[in-house]
């Protein structure tokens, strides 16, 4: 019972983080400087998203397979490939190197 | 706009639906994991509909799974969830939503919605992005969470498929347009490295909210300098 009390703590948490966000009033949002600061977020929030995925294992590093999709990623990318197109070389690069026995 | 109209012409519907497949798969892990850490399927389940935060929720069952308590499981939870906060508030200013649709838009406000929305340029794009991705992953999630809890291991590892590396592509896939000039190449250069050096020093999901602040110092800091030196403004009309 506890157990549930806690689940529904957490999801509660979840949520509340989520919605506060969406509760700044939009005056401060529109500054110039939040702007211009925001727009600077955005690329270090993807740019850091990239690398947790590609080599982040909780809290510990991990260099497998996933390299090497992002190393196919990138050259899909450089030769202007479609959205799809690259994250199904993404797919393809990660499952052709673990089914040669790579981590 | 018909759906299949939407699908051809917007590339923001696109990346959303590719991104939701690859990530909405790795359910069946969670799912199957949670049920092996001790929690029941209904459990299980209720964490991928009311927390639906992936990290959030492999955390949670992580901290029981390792002998952890119910307390602190919490707490790992919701402290990998504090992205979100930082996400939603961009959503807020690029999207805002009214009404219900703001209690939604808080739902489905993650990594990969988020992310979607801000690689678009036209906001009605953004707005497509962001709904179609966090909604098909909302989705697919739940669904093969169910399918994973009560399936078990017996559907294997989605890493076999290559599922992470779909989801490494996508993320570059969205960063990449953003990387026009030498500013932006440079802060995704430093939040990389940033990212990297903090994964083994801080607990998961705390590393992007350091490369957020880094980031937003840099912008911080550019924005003064502009500011300082207004004789190098071209002078408007």
């Amino acid at each position: 019972m506890t157990l549930w009390l806690w689940i529904l703590g957490a999801c509660a948490l979840a949520y509340l983080t989520k919605l506060s966000g969406y509760l700044v009033p939009q005056r401060i949002l529109e500054s110039p400087a939040l702007v211009r600061i925001s727009a600077c977020m955005t690329v270090g929030l993807l740019a850091s998203l990239v690398m947790m995925n590609a080599v982040g294992d909780g809290q510990r590093l991990a260099f497998d397979s996933r390299l090497l999709a992002l190393g196919a990623a990138i050259v899909a990318l450089r030769m202007r490939a479609p959205f799809l197109v690259v994250v199904v070389a993404g797919a393809l690069a990660a499952a052709l190197g673990r089914l040669a026995g790579l981590p | 706009m018909t759906v299949a109209g939407l699908v051809r012409d917007s590339p923001a519907v696109r990346a959303g639906l590719s991104i939701a497949v690859a990530t909405g798969a790795y359910g069946v892990s969670f799912g199957a994991l949670g049920t092996a850490s001790g929690l029941g399927v209904l459990e299980v389940c209720a964490l991928s509909l009311l927390t639906f935060s992936g990290g959030s929720q492999f955390a949670f069952i992580g901290v029981l799974g390792g002998g952890g308590s119910a307390a602190s499981a919490a707490g790992a939870s919701t402290l990998l969830g504090l992205r979100n906060g930082v996400y939603a508030m961009q959503m807020n200013a690029l999207l805002r939503p009214r009404g219900w649709r703001r209690l939604a838009a808080a739902q489905v406000t993650i990594d990969e919605s988020t992310a979607t929305a801000l690689a678009q340029e036209d906001p009605r794009e953004r707005a497509r992005g962001f709904w179609t991705a966090g909604v098909g992953i909302f989705l697919l999630w739940n669904l093969m969470t169910l399918v994973g809890a009560l399936a078990g291991d017996a559907l294997g590892d989605p890493r076999r498929w290559g599922l992470d590396g779909a989801a490494v592509a996508a993320f570059c896939g969205l960063l990449w347009p953003r990387l026009r000039g030498r500013e932006p190449w440079s802060i995704a250069a430093v939040c990389a490295v940033v990212t990297v050096a903090c994964i083994p020093l801080v607990p998961p999901g705390i590393p992007i909210l350091v490369a957020a602040a880094v980031a937003a110092a840099i912008g911080g800091w550019q924005l003064r300098r502009e500011q300082a030196r207004p004789t190098e403004q071209v002078p408007r009309r």
